[in-house]
């Protein structure tokens, strides 16, 4: 049972973090779209803001593994 | 480029101990357990025959294709399942070991163990006698320790187990319920006779996949802590290399592995140190470097089937080090403008300091906290996918008695593991950047110099 809660919530969790992830990426995208020369700034700032995202996911991955027990 | 190489050797000789602690604090606990729990092996109940992943089919497919058929064997007048679990076979592989794979072989390393009843024992793994084709099951115990599934562990204390040498039988996985009421499994190994109970693995990354609690201090070379060896060596050479190269042709263009290894370092240069470390970027470079290398390098490494197999950069304790690492520089460079921003907050509306400033001590340590997890996290999931991927062989072959399924699926499974290498790669690359470049703004939070408006 709580392991299908857990499993339930890093689920969530990968939800999260895919929108934000996806997000970012979008508007990356549209950014060098409109300014082709800015790409390098771009590219860095957005693997940047897509860790960070990364890290809010990841602490709650760990945190249902605990629950979990695992 | 000197220091780069100091820097690694650092890394290497930080992190040989790291699992040593590790086991030590697991050690006292390990104690008070074996008091407390009663070994029973009266109680011989047939009904816990799920096993270890132990994937001797896996193996025997190319090593010993003549062994037990049928998925079990009795050991010690228990039946004992070598059907084949996905999850386990999973979790050791990504764990560390005491024996170092190449290719089918398994070659054995040096185990530096210190106990409090036991004293020091300094021996190899070879002493185990375990098969050279096999999958690390060792054919003997020596002073109370054994081989299982390629790591040490030692026979619980407390059972009047021989020491010397002796010869075993096999290991017998039986479930049982702790203290908490939780179902566990416990790990029993046979010598001809009786059972004898044994701990769990010793280091870090064991501890948070069910293991950890042992009552010796494991301070042995294992199999991560001889590819990071390897791969700083490596490091030392090529950069070495590249050093005299730079001597040499001074004033003229790189040439040959010069000009490889320049892109990466003009790379970092450009993108990460001189954007977020401003004019103090010279300072922190070379530590940029050398995480930068150290983690890209291992990362590399355990990309690389049939060889070592390590996952070294997927490994809590080796993560946990790299990021206290950053822990420490940055709070340690960090100037009066940063601490006083932290602390103090100013310029904020009082109301909101009880809030804030409990949040920003707070991320003091949930960063570096992330730092580690995120690279664990990453690499251990790309290594858990490419197992479970070969492993749809041994699903559809249903464990070598369907030719035709393992056949079939062999061919999807080599796609799909291609395609995760690929992308692996891409990670591999990505994640040592970005360690690099959170390492870089932290510290560039940390040293910013004060704007006078």
């Amino acid at each position: 049972m709580v392991g299908s809660i857990v499993a339930i919530g890093m689920g969530l969790a990968v939800i999260g973090a895919g929108l934000g992830i996806g997000w970012i990426g979008a508007k990356a995208m549209e950014s060098i779209a409109r300014q082709p020369e800015a790409v390098g700034d771009i590219r860095s700032n957005m693997i940047l803001m897509a860790a960070f995202i990364e890290g809010a996911a990841l602490i709650a991955i760990l945190l249902a593994f605990l629950v979990a027990g695992v | 480029m000197r220091k780069i190489i100091i820097f690694n050797f650092l890394f290497v000789f930080v992190i040989c101990f790291q699992s040593a602690v590790f086991a030590q604090d697991h050690g006292h606990e390990g104690h008070d357990h074996s008091t407390h729990e009663n070994h029973d092996h009266s109680t011989d109940d047939h009904s816990t025959h799920s096993v270890t992943a132990d994937s001797h089919d896996n193996h025997g497919a190319e090593a010993h294709g003549d062994s037990h058929h049928g998925h079990s064997e009795v050991i010690c007048g228990v039946e004992v399942d070598h059907s084949f679990e996905v999850g386990k076979t999973a979790m050791h592989h990504i764990g560390d070991a005491n024996v170092y794979s190449i290719g089918p072989l398994q070659l054995p390393l040096p185990v530096i163990a210190y106990s409090n009843d036991g004293g020091l024992d300094i021996f190899s793994t070879s002493k185990f006698k375990a098969d050279l084709l096999g999958h690390g099951d060792g054919h003997a115990a020596y002073n109370g320790y054994v081989l299982h599934e390629g790591s040490l562990k030692r026979v619980a204390p407390g059972q009047n187990f021989p020491n010397g040498e002796v010869k075993i039988a096999g290991f017998v996985p039986k479930e049982e319920i702790d203290a908490k009421g939780k179902k566990k499994e416990v790990m029993y190994v046979c010598d001809f006779n009786e059972l004898y109970k044994i701990e769990n693995k010793s280091t870090a990354d064991a501890g948070l996949f069910g293991g950890g609690i042992t009552s010796f201090y494991d301070f042995s070379p294992t199999k991560n802590v001889v590819s990071m060896i390897l791969v700083t060596l490596f490091l030392g050479f090529v950069f070495r290399r590249v050093a005299k190269s730079y001597k040499a042709r001074e004033g003229k263009e790189p040439k040959g592995l010069q000009s490889f290894m320049e892109t990466f370092v003009v790379f970092i240069r450009d993108e990460v140190a001189k954007p977020f470390l401003g004019n103090k970027w010279e300072k922190y470079f070379s530590l940029l470097l050398a995480i930068f290398f150290f983690i890209l390098g291992l990362n590399l490494f355990g990309q690389i089937p049939f060889f070592g197999g390590s996952n070294v950069t997927g490994n809590l304790a080796v993560t946990m080090v790299l990021a206290i690492i950053a822990f420490l520089v940055t709070n340690i460079s960090g100037n009066g403008h940063y601490w006083k921003h932290l602390l103090a907050a100013p310029g904020v509306p009082w109301f909101v300091k009880p809030i804030l400033i409990p949040v920003e001590i707070m991320g003091i340590f949930i960063k570096p906290l992330t730092l580690m997890l995120r690279l664990f996290a990453n690499i251990t999931a790309g290594h858990i996918v490419l197992v479970v991927f070969v492993s749809l062989i041994f699903i559809f072959g249903d464990s070598g008695q369907n030719v035709g399924g393992a056949l079939g699926a062999s061919v999807g499974s080599t796609l799909l593991t291609l395609f995760m290498m690929a992308i692996e790669l891409i990670v591999a690359l990505v994640q040592a950047f970005v360690f690099t470049i959170l390492t870089a703004s932290y510290i560039g939070a940390a040293t910013e110099e004060v704007e006078h408006h």
